[in-house]
Order: structure tokens, then sequence, then C-alpha cells
């Protein structure tokens, strides 16, 4: 009677436990459906200026391996257009996407010798300014044959001579941007949102977010300050040092991509960020808006680029120019939420959206002469920001008696405990003896 | 059991932990005492004294949840040992529930439970007129989320030690004229004190080096020293020698911390066997 009630009971609990496994599995399946993005009523077939342009490349058995930010093309998702198989088809070239997530990851990936190694060869990255500047001074990156880029006629002069490239030879514009304040219209008052002044205003204690990266951060400290985002006086950031420090009674908390959440929640109220991303909050939470500051704010440009070491420099001219296509910029620019350098597909998003929307992505020129843009500073500076800025994050301020006072006060009670340690130790085998 | 011939079977074990103990922690120790040329230099050391005060403030938040953890466990163990053994079997379970998700997960769901405006607490207390608690941001939701993480790992130890112990020493315990507090202060305490120790480290040693729960739970100003060696490997710059003699320095803490725990876990079981 016992034994069989035992295993009765046993039974049950395997019967459970399969029950509970055949829940998982079939949980966690339903799961990766959701996750893969719904692709099927995505399209291939573009209408691109002239065809026979990428004809010429089919059967030639290329492969063009990309690297991109996270998120940054136009997938297929939602019935967009799924660039990467629309150019595979159109040219029979061959696409390998790879993602990276911040200019210094994709750097440094480089910089490491990747592009000798046969395994895998970049032929198309996309860097932002201040890393093409770098990147070009470090003789990285190969001139690009705009013969074989016939459509560069449709990119805005403004964006492709820019400081970081002058005469446009190594990059062509892909996406660009401006930084500014997104804040919560029914807890902050919009006059104070037209100036950087509100990251520091006592009004709004707690209820700041800020850039968790030094070089936005930064930026925003000597724009205030009313010097250049790239100075390398080291006078000045040390004025911009002690105002972000100031700073830190003020802020929640610093984030990158948690500012969605802590937007749109309200749990936050003010914070500085992209527009791009701005407009993707406001659609989230229409109580949020979105302003230029007063002061100077940066304009970012990401750009296509060819590596050095490229070996399908033509295919990847061929990529560039389909980017450079109307439809597909137009694509690009729907999917990703950035603005576009592309001037007939600015016309054409700008006939869909809104006026707030235009607002954030495509600010007047009056607006637009106020930003500026990053450059490459010297490596002495980066780390010197860097250094400065973690300090800041952390909360340690190197100058003051404390922080001066705390290494010898540590060494002695260090010692003093070690000794104590000891010490112990020493009686206790002295009694151990006395047994 | 012939010892000799069975040596070779901790070969695995000691292939991986020499390649993946000994040898990174003595390149913590270069990296520490070199530049980037490749020099020695006390430099680091002295640039990583400054943090000090980070060191202090995760060693004592540190300290704080692993008292609470005790605190905690350590009757949940006592109950848990004299209970039957289906019911023990159950309650070890629920214990290692949490553990079978990511732990990153769990933390960031203590997020929106925490929220000041849209939390799920708050709301809660919302139903009842109860003002919003302000715990998001602050030392106590990272404490909280270090308790939260950590206290399995404080009850496992705590739990097998006691099973362990002989029922019979407590009845003569109880024989000999002990009340209830004695037999508790005189035979469970230090029998389950192993159990104490390793639950101790098992906490401590994880929650002082803790990142994700400090970056996520405290806000601007709960920086912990596990946040500064994150950036100095992963995030914001990338200075592996900074890293390298700030970890050290932790290390060299943690050794302290411990050794000052032993010790008193020595007299105490010294104490008792007088």
């Amino acid at each position: 009677m016992m034994k069989g009630n035992r295993q009765m009971k046993k039974i049950t609990a395997l019967f459970l436990t399969f029950l509970m496994l055949s829940l998982l599995l079939f949980t966690s399946c339903q799961t990766e459906f959701e996750e893969v993005e719904d692709t099927s009523d995505a399209y291939f077939d573009v209408v691109v200026d002239d065809i026979s342009y990428y004809e010429k490349f089919r059967d030639q058995k290329i492969t063009l391996n990309i690297y991109n930010w996270g998120e940054y093309i136009s997938n297929g998702s939602e019935g967009s257009l799924d660039v990467i198989a629309a150019f595979e088809k159109i040219s029979g070239i061959k696409v390998n996407y790879t993602n990276y997530a911040t200019n210094e990851d994709m750097y440094a990936k480089f910089k490491n010798g990747d592009q000798t190694d046969d395994f895998c060869v970049y032929d198309i990255v996309i860097p932002s300014d201040y890393m093409i500047d770098k990147m070009i001074n470090e003789n990285m990156l190969e001139k690009i044959n705009f013969e074989n880029i016939p459509n560069i006629k449709y990119i805005s002069d403004e964006y492709r001579f820019t400081d970081f490239d002058p005469n446009g030879e190594y990059s062509v514009p892909y996406t660009w941007g401006t930084v500014g304040i997104i804040y919560n219209k029914k807890h902050v008052d919009p006059e104070d949102a037209k100036t950087w002044d509100i990251l520091w205003n006592e009004k709004y204690k707690g209820q700041v977010l800020m850039f968790s990266n030094s070089k936005d951060a930064f930026a925003i400290a000597l724009s205030k300050l009313g010097y250049s985002m790239n100075s390398e006086n080291p006078e000045e950031i040390e004025e911009a040092t002690v105002l972000l420090r100031e700073q830190r009674s003020v802020i929640q908390t610093y984030v990158m991509d948690q500012i969605f959440d802590k937007m749109q929640l309200e749990e936050a109220y003010v914070a500085p960020y992209y527009a791009g991303d701005a407009i993707t909050m406001i659609d989230g939470n229409s109580n949020l808006a979105f302003s230029h500051p007063k002061e100077k704010f940066n304009l970012f440009i990401d750009s296509l680029c060819i590596p050095k070491g490229s070996r399908n420099k033509e295919a990847a001219e061929a990529f560039i120019n389909f980017v450079c296509e109307t439809e597909v910029a137009l694509a690009n620019c729907e999917y990703i939420c950035y603005s576009t350098p592309h001037s007939k597909a600015r016309e054409l998003v700008m006939e869909s959206m809104e006026d707030w929307q235009k607002e954030i992505s495509y600010p007047s020129a009056e607006v637009l002469s106020n930003t500026e843009s990053f450059i490459d500073l010297s490596p002495e500076t980066n780390e010197d920001l860097v250094q400065r800025w973690s300090d800041i994050l952390i909360g340690i301020n190197e100058d003051s008696w404390q922080s001066k006072a705390i290494t010898p006060v540590a060494i002695i009670i260090g010692l003093g405990l070690v000794i104590l340690v000891i010490l112990m130790k020493i009686r206790r085998n002295k009694k151990r003896m006395n047994y | 059991m012939n010892n000799k011939k069975l040596r070779w079977l901790a070969l695995p074990y000691l292939t991986w932990m020499v390649l993946f103990t000994i040898i990174p922690l003595a390149l913590i120790v270069v990296f520490a005492f070199t530049t980037r040329d490749g020099n020695f230099t006390f430099d680091n050391i002295q640039h990583a004294a400054k943090y000090l005060p980070v060191l202090v403030k995760s060693v004592w938040l540190a300290a704080l949840a692993t008292v609470i953890s005790l605190v905690i466990a350590y009757p949940l163990a006592y109950i848990m040992s004299n209970m039957r053994l289906n019911y023990q079997n159950t309650m070890m379970t629920l214990v290692m529930l949490p553990m079978w998700m990511s732990f990153l997960l769990r933390t960031y769901a203590w997020m929106s439970i925490l929220e000041t405006n849209s939390g799920l607490l708050n709301s809660f207390l919302g139903l009842f007129n109860l003002g919003p608690v302000h715990i998001m941001n602050t030392q106590a939701a990272v404490v909280l989320g270090m308790v939260y993480n950590y206290i399995p790992y404080m009850i496992l130890p705590l739990y097998t030690i006691m099973v362990k112990i002989d029922r019979r020493l407590i009845e003569a315990a109880q024989d000999l004229g002990c009340n209830t507090y004695h037999v508790f202060r005189k035979v469970i305490i230090p029998l389950s004190f192993p159990g104490i120790t390793s639950g101790v480290t098992m906490t401590f040693v994880p929650a002082v080096s803790t990142f994700v729960i400090s970056q996520m739970l405290g806000g601007a100003k709960n920086y912990l020293i596990g946040d500064l060696i994150d950036q100095n490997f992963v995030s914001g710059g990338y200075n592996p020698h900074y890293g390298s003699a700030i970890s050290l320095l932790l290390m060299v803490v943690v050794f302290i911390c411990m050794g000052i725990f032993n010790q008193f876990d020595n007299e105490e079981m010294e104490e008792t066997l007088k």
C-alpha cells in the first residue's frame, strides 16, 4: 500500500515534470517566433535610376562584407524594404552583414588587424564624423571613386563637404541628426527647455537624466560655458569638469538606452538625447516634447566609407550608390528615424511628416547654424576626458581634502587591521600551547 | 582507497584552475604594475588609491547586505533542516527557483517594481492612498538588490551544515539542563559556524564587486567599485592597467575582511570548546 502510494507519487512527479518541460519548450518556441521580426510583407524590388549599372556584377561571385551599427538599415520588418536582400537581388552580389555597438568597438577591430585576416575583410563601414576624421588621419580609408557613384548628385553638399572630410573624398553621408533636450510638458516649463541650463536647474532635481558617455557629456558642458565642443584647452576642460561635478546633485541617473523607458514611463522629466530617438519616444508618450537649446549643440553625421584592404572596391561603390537611390534612402530614413542627407528622399519623407516631426528632424537653417560637429581629438585629450568622466560618474574629486587624506588614513587602518589579525593568531597559538 | 593512484583525477580541474584562475590572477598583478609600454610602475596603484572612498562604500553596502541575508537566512535554514524530507526538497526548489532566471533580468525586474511613479510597489500602495515611497536610486535599493540576488548563496551552505547536526547533541544539551537559548548559543551556533563562514564569503564577495545591481538600481550617486572596474575594462575608457590595479586593491581588501571574519570564527569555535 505504502509502496504503491510512493510509486504513484513518482509517476505524478514525472508527469508534472514532463508537462512543465513541454510547456517551457512551447513557450520558448513561441517567443522565438515572436522575436523574429515579421518580414513576410517585406519587398525587394526597387526602382533604380540605371539598372545596367548593377547588372554588370552578376555572376562574378562577389561577396561584400558590410559592417554597420545595429538597427541601422531598413530590414524588411513591418512591410518595409529589405535593403540588403534588394541589393543582392538586383546585383547578384552576396552580402555579409555584421553589427557593432560603438565607434570605438569598430575602430578597435580594424586597428587590431582584422583587415589583413583572410576570413573576413570589410568592404563597407559606417563610422561617425570624428571617427572618420581619425581614420582618414591614420590612413585607414580608401578614396572613393565618385565616377562609380552617379547618385551622389542627390546628396546635399552641406553634409558631403564637412570638417572631417572637407573635399568629400572618403565618405558618403548616410544619416545625420542633432542632439537636443527631450522633456515632459506636464512637469517642465518649455521656456526652461530652451537652454542647456535646464540640466543644471535645481527645480528639476532628481528628475534629470544625463548621457553616460564622456563625449556627449563634455560637449554639453563645454557648450554651456560657451566653448567649442572640441576644445583641447586644459583650462576649459577643467571648467567643464567642475560644472559636470556640480551637476551630479541634480541628476537622477546616467543612462543611454534606458532613457526610452525612463522618459516614456515618466520616471524622469528632462534628458539630452538624439533627435531621431526623441521622435520614437514622443510617439510612445505624447506628453514628451523636444527642443534644441539656444547654445551650440552637436550635429552628427554617419557616413559610408570603404576601409583600406577592401577587395571589392567597385562592388562596395555599387552598394554605396544603391543606398543613395531615392527609394532606398527613403526606406532607410523611415526605418531609422534619423534625418537623411538625400535631397529627394528628404522631400518625400517631409510630405508624410507632421509639423512637430519636421521641426525635430529637419530644423530650419537658422537653428542648424548653431550646431557643431565632433572632430578627432588628440589621444591624450581623449584619455584625459574619459578619466575625468569616470571620476565624475563615481563621484571622486581628486582635489578635495578628503581625497588627499584618504590614502594615508586607509594605509594606516589597513596595516592596523593586518597587525590585529596577526596578533589574534599569535594569542590563539599561545592558548593552544597552554592546553 | 589508494590515493596516489587516483591523483590524476584531479588533473582536469587542476589544468582548469591554472588556465583560468592562476594565470589570469598573475596577469592582473602584471597589468597593475606596468605601464602601457610594459615598464614597471607604481602609478596605477596610486591612481587606484584615490578610489578608496568608493571601495569603503562598496564594502559597507556589501557587509550590510551580508548581515541582512544572514539574519533572514539563518532561521529559515534552521527551520528547513527540521522539516520533513519532502518539504525540505520543496523549500530547496523554492530557494533555487529565482536562480533559474537570468541575473540581469531579475535585477531589471526590480527596476519596474521600485520605480517611483510607474513602479508596481507604488501603484499598489496608491490603492490604499499611501504616499509613494522613494526606494529607487537609493542605497536601500542597492542593498535590497544584493540581498535578493545573493541570499540563496547564504541559505544553501547554512542548510547543508544544519541538516548534518546530530540531533542527539541537542537532546544531550537539554538533558544537561540547557534552556532553549543556551542550546542555540552553545550547540547550534558553534556547530553551524562553518556554514556561516562559507555563506558569508559566498554572499559578501560577489556583493562587494557587483556592478549590475548598482548601475540599475542605484541611480547617479551609488556607483560602486565594480562599476569602476567595469568602466576601465568595458564601457567608457579602456585602460586595463588602472582596472587591474583597482581589482588588485579590491582583492586585498576582501582578503583583509575575510581574514578578520575568520579570526572571529576561530575564536568562537575555541570559546565553546573550552
